[in-house]
């Protein structure tokens, strides 16, 4: 029990299959997973073994088949998509490969919209100091398509981290950028980690990026294959 | 390749997809809208013609002064034509001591071939409908004649050197039509008792007609056979003549029609021009990758022309099919209008609903999609790699060329249609850039906005281009709906209040000047009503600008006829309500040096006279000249007196005139005429109320008609609304993802899409009803000639409206949108 009181995310047993045209598809089998509050793990693995499946159903974006998933105490099967919704608002930040800014709002409403969707007052504020945080205190009224890949990413981890979340999830954020950029922004991203003291879990197929990481799991053919 | 096998089952595979669905939706719409509205205008217009037949009695007229030829009544007994033969002639009638000039007709028994004779045994009282015609030694007369001889059914009047029993009231007969002031009051009679009135004499002035009646190929036959000698002296008359009253009502009715119809199948082309657009870029991918594997570029223009043309095909055939059961509906209501069914359709407006599906889908897709083959094979390298965009003006002339080309058969009137297009595109453009600057204004707002507000802006003015296109389609649709509903409601309630519940039904004649106070004065009591009464004076045209008027100088048959007769002139000061300058100006009072003429404005056009001209009219021998200050519209059916040329009180005052007047009476107060006619039996008394309730009933149809082929334009209003959700809906789709994984709720993101189409919504309902109103205000003044006050409510309605139908138009529009996964962000780049 003590150990488990530890473990911010939790999946037991998880699995994900989907219909397809030949019978049902199993992407994810027996899944075992816990994850310490604090700790950054790499999950890594060829294309198509089902990383990204993994990382939502840890984040709360999707629905097992079977098996459950533990988040900040919380069972997420039990919840309804509203109810998941909140836990994603308040506990969990992302940073997706592609960015994915709303291109109709400004760097600082972007930031801001998490926090706006909670109902803070201080959204503007909050949102203000996580693009100082990223560097970015100058070019906060840019439109996203006025902005290089690497601003975009770093206003997506300001985002990510404006609510101040337990966890993060990361899918390949280095994937669309060039090394140099990539590696600025793995610099930022790890350091914000340790300052906010969140929880990292990233998708990624860089090794050497995996290595920075406290921990990592291997994917392959939608199952666990530990080194 | 074949591409044509490629075609059609690309096209079974992206049926699915949604935009052909769309496309295919619109064609339907559109192709349904206008063939109901064709096969209905088509059998409109023969019923039309059917009447018009009862006008002439027969289906074909010979007139003649002499005899009718023996020749001509063997060649239609030949064709096998149904004959019948009449005179009429101007002869004194008498009873006892009194006098009367009657114009008399003697008919055999097959008259009238078309329509029935209606007759009543009292005065003013029901009529009947008569299947017979006086029998031998017997006349019916109408109430003017019953009147002037004061004589009661069943006594004895002498025609000539015969006696008749007058037996019947005549109170309508299908060809007595027109100028009801300028004839006689009638007798009937049989034609078995014509030699005994001894009147047929060498010299005496007598109308022999020549009635027929048949199928329209032996009458079309007999005409082609008629040799007709130049100084014969025969006049033909065909069912081209109907009554003037009636033919505006129908020709308003197909005008009507024409519009809805035309503004259906513009809107069909702006749903289908944005699905197409829509379908291309989705096509983008594919036409690339099958280029790199070789397919050429003329082959790819094959594939898609292919696809558009099958599916325009099927759509059209099914448009056609619900266009004819639509108008099987609107046949049974026209039941109510002609007291029979309608002929039975043609095949024409199946033919001319495909042509219509096709051109409209490749005057509105095909453009869009050739684009297809300028795709770079490159693109499979680089995904930036776009085809040019087409260039608007393109677009537009190939629309407008479209439109114009389908126009003819719609509203039958080329200007309207130009003025109808033009409008269209104006709105679309001042629509376009209007939403543009508001867009842009309100962007400056963003910053200080609450979050589902904010959203909702940053998403209309994220999509400036999409916004506007959306305001422009929805616009022009609400535009055409509130167009649509004012029309109905503002114009056609104009157009029926001319004929109210107390319109005109009887007209008084023949009412001399000394009498004019007195009748004015017991009428004001009897009926609570101030009547106005109007001079009239006959007189005959002479001269236009010091040229003599010769009937031989004119071709058309109208204004010869006009030429040739005198007609009735008036005086007055001031203009009659119903009366519209169209040129030119009124006199004022004051201004009397010289005549002034003001001349109606179709028979100035017929006649050749403008403004300016000087005209000489011969008055009871004398000669008046006077200069014509103004044209005049004349609102002829509102059925008051009026007339086609007016004059100067000071020009006309001092010639010998008599005065007509037209006036409501209810049934109730009928008594009121037997009274007045006691009083003054000089005057007369006609009753108009048959011709008042056909042209009523046919107003009551054509009301209800544009209701019902409104429904039409509203459904491709909404394809278009359909349209411009479908092209942002990937868009939306991938937002409601990412904006549900950053954790908003569902009602969250609702209420920020409900708060983007309330914004499109308000916006456009506010453009709307600016543009609605001046083309309203254009229409009033310009084609249906009326005034008409713009209603307040306008501009409470339309944004409401607006946001109802973009509201609940758009959430059904993109509950797909709402079902969306977050997953998918982890999906999707
Ligand atoms: N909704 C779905 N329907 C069918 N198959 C799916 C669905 N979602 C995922 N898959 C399949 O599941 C497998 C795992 O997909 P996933 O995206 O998790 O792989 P991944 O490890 O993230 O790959 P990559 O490194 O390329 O991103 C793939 O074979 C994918 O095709
Ligand atoms: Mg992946």
């Amino acid at each position: 029990m003590d150990s488990n009181s530890n473990n911010i995310v939790q999946a037991k047993a998880l699995g994900k299959q989907v219909p397809s045209p030949e019978g049902t598809l199993t992407i994810l089998d027996d899944i075992n997973l816990s994850i310490k509050q604090g700790e950054s793990l790499a999950v890594i693995g060829v294309s198509g073994s089902g990383k990204s499946t993994l990382l939502g159903l840890l984040a709360g974006l999707d629905i097992p088949t079977s098996g459950k998933v533990v988040l900040n105490g919380t069972i997420l099967n039990d919840l309804d998509e509203d109810g998941r919704a909140q836990i994603r608002n308040q506990s969990v930040g992302f940073v997706f490969q592609s960015f994915h800014l709303l291109p109709g709002l400004t760097a600082l409403e972007n930031t801001a919209l998490p926090l706006e969707l909670a109902g803070s007052v201080q959204a503007e504020e909050l949102a203000k100091q996580k693009l100082a945080d990223v560097g970015l205190s100058e070019r906060i009224h840019h439109y996203p398509n006025q902005l290089s890949g690497g601003e975009q990413q770093r206003v997506a981890i300001a985002r990510a981290f404006a609510s101040n979340p337990k966890i993060l999830f990361a899918d390949e954020p280095t994937g669309n950028l060039d090394q140099k950029t990539g590696q600025r922004i793995i610099d930022l991203l790890f350091n914000m980690n340790k300052d906010n003291g969140t929880t990292l879990v990233m998708v990624t197929h860089d090794d050497a990026l995996a290595s920075l990481c406290d921990r990592k799991i291997i994917m392959a053919g939608g199952r666990l294959t530990t080194d | 390749m074949n591409t044509f096998k490629y075609a059609f089952t690309g096209l079974k595979r992206d049926w699915y997809s949604g935009e052909l669905r769309l496309i295919g939706i619109s064609i339907l719409i559109a192709v349904a809208c206008l063939s109901s509205v064709s096969f209905f205008t088509d059998r409109v217009r023969r019923a039309t013609e059917q009447q018009a037949t009862e006008l002439l009695a027969a289906d074909l007229v010979l007139i003649s002064s002499a005899k009718i030829k023996n020749e001509f009544i063997d060649s239609a007994n030949r064709i096998g034509l149904i004959i019948s033969l009449n005179e009429s002639f101007r002869s004194v009638v008498v009873k006892d001591d009194q006098l009367e000039l009657a114009e008399v007709k003697a008919v055999d028994s097959n008259y009238p071939i078309r329509g029935h004779l209606r007759t009543s045994d009292d005065l003013f009282s029901e009529e009947q409908i008569n299947a017979t015609v006086p029998a031998a030694g017997t006349a019916w007369v109408d109430s003017r004649l019953l009147q002037a001889l004061q004589v009661t059914l069943g006594e004895s009047i002498n025609v000539g050197a015969a006696e008749l029993i007058v037996d019947k009231i005549l109170t309508y007969e299908p060809d007595r039509g027109g100028d009801l002031f300028n004839i006689a009051p009638r007798l009937l009679m049989n034609r078995a008792d014509l030699d005994k009135t001894k009147l047929i004499l060498p010299g005496s002035r007598i109308k022999y007609r020549l009635l027929l009646g048949g199928k329209s190929e032996s009458i079309d036959l007999y005409r082609d056979q008629l040799k007709l000698d130049k100084n014969e002296n025969v006049r033909v008359q065909g069912i081209k003549d109907a009554r003037p009253e009636i033919k505006t009502a129908l020709e308003r009715a197909e005008q009507f029609l024409g519009l809805a119809a035309l503004v259906s199948i513009a809107l069909a082309g702006l749903a289908i021009a944005m699905s197409a657009q829509r379908f291309a870029v989705r096509h983008y991918d594919n036409c690339a990758i099958m280029r790199c594997l070789g397919l050429q570029q003329r082959e790819i223009s094959q594939i898609y022309f292919y696809q558009l043309m099958i599916l325009g095909l099927i759509c059209s055939l099914f448009g056609c099919a619900i266009g004819f059961f639509a108008q099987e509906g609107l046949n049974q209501m026209m039941i109510g209008m002609t007291q029979q069914s309608l002929p039975k359709p043609s095949w024409r407006p199946v033919f001319s609903g495909i042509f219509t599906g096709l051109i409209t889908v490749l005057a509105f897709a095909l453009p869009q999609l050739m684009r297809l083959r300028k795709i770079s094979p490159l693109r499979v390298l680089r995904k930036d790699l776009t085809p040019l965009p087409l260039n608007n003006y393109v677009i537009y002339i190939v629309a407008i060329i479209a439109l114009v080309l389908l126009s003819p058969w719609q509203s039958g009137d080329i200007s309207l249609t130009i003025y109808t297009v033009l409008g269209l595109f104006l709105t679309a453009i001042v629509l376009a850039v209007s939403a543009k600057l508001i867009i842009k204004l309100l962007k400056q707002l963003q910053p200080k906005l609450k979050m589902t507000a904010r959203y909702g802006l940053a998403n209309v003015s994220r999509r400036s281009n999409q916004s506007v296109m959306q305001i422009m389609g929805i616009g022009i649709g609400v535009t055409v709906m509130l167009l649509l509903t004012l029309v109905r409601t503002d114009l056609l309630a104009g157009w029926q209040n001319r004929l109210p519940d107390d319109a005109p039904n009887y007209f008084l004649i023949n009412i001399q000047p000394d009498q004019v106070e007195g009748i004015q004065n017991s009428l004001s009591i009897s009926l609570n009503n101030d009547i106005t009464l109007y001079p009239m004076i006959r007189g005959r045209l002479t001269k236009i600008n010091d040229s003599n008027v010769s009937p031989d100088d004119y071709e058309d048959p109208r204004a010869n006829r006009l030429a040739a007769r005198e007609f009735n002139l008036s005086y007055a000061d001031t203009m009659q309500d119903d009366n519209r300058i169209v040129a030119g100006e009124w006199w004022s009072k004051s201004e009397n040096i010289e005549n002034y003429f003001s001349v109606e404005e179709g028979i100035a056009e017929t006649l050749g006279i403008k403004v300016g001209d000087n005209l000489s009219y011969s008055i009871a021998g004398q000669e008046i000249k006077g200069k014509v200050l103004n044209l005049r519209w004349v609102e002829w059916d509102s059925l008051n007196a009026n007339f086609f040329v007016v004059s100067n009180t000071d020009a006309l005052m001092s010639y010998p005139s008599t005065f007509i007047s037209s006036l409501f009476i209810p049934d109730s107060k009928r008594s009121v005429l037997i009274d007045l006619i006691k009083q003054y039996p000089s005057i007369t008394v006609f009753d108009i109320d048959a011709i008042l309730k056909q042209v009523r009933a046919i107003m009551n149809q054509v009301v209800r008609t544009v209701e019902f082929v409104f429904i039409f334009t509203i459904l491709t209003g909404i394809a278009v609304l359909f349209a411009a959700l479908q092209s942002t809906h990937d868009e939306r789709t991938h937002e409601a993802a990412l904006m549900s994984a950053l954790g908003a709720s569902r009602k969250q993101i609702i209420s920020g899409l409900i708060a983007e189409f309330m914004l499109l919504g308000i916006i456009t309902g506010i453009l709307s009803a600016i543009a609605a109103s001046i083309i309203e205000l254009a229409l009033a003044e310009y084609v249906f000639k009326m005034d008409v006050v713009i209603n307040p409510l306008l501009w409470l309605i339309a944004p409401l409206v607006c946001c109802l139908i973009i509201v609940a138009t758009g959430l059904i529009g993109t509950r797909k949108v709402l079902a969306s996964s977050p997953m998918l962000v982890l999906r999707k780049t």
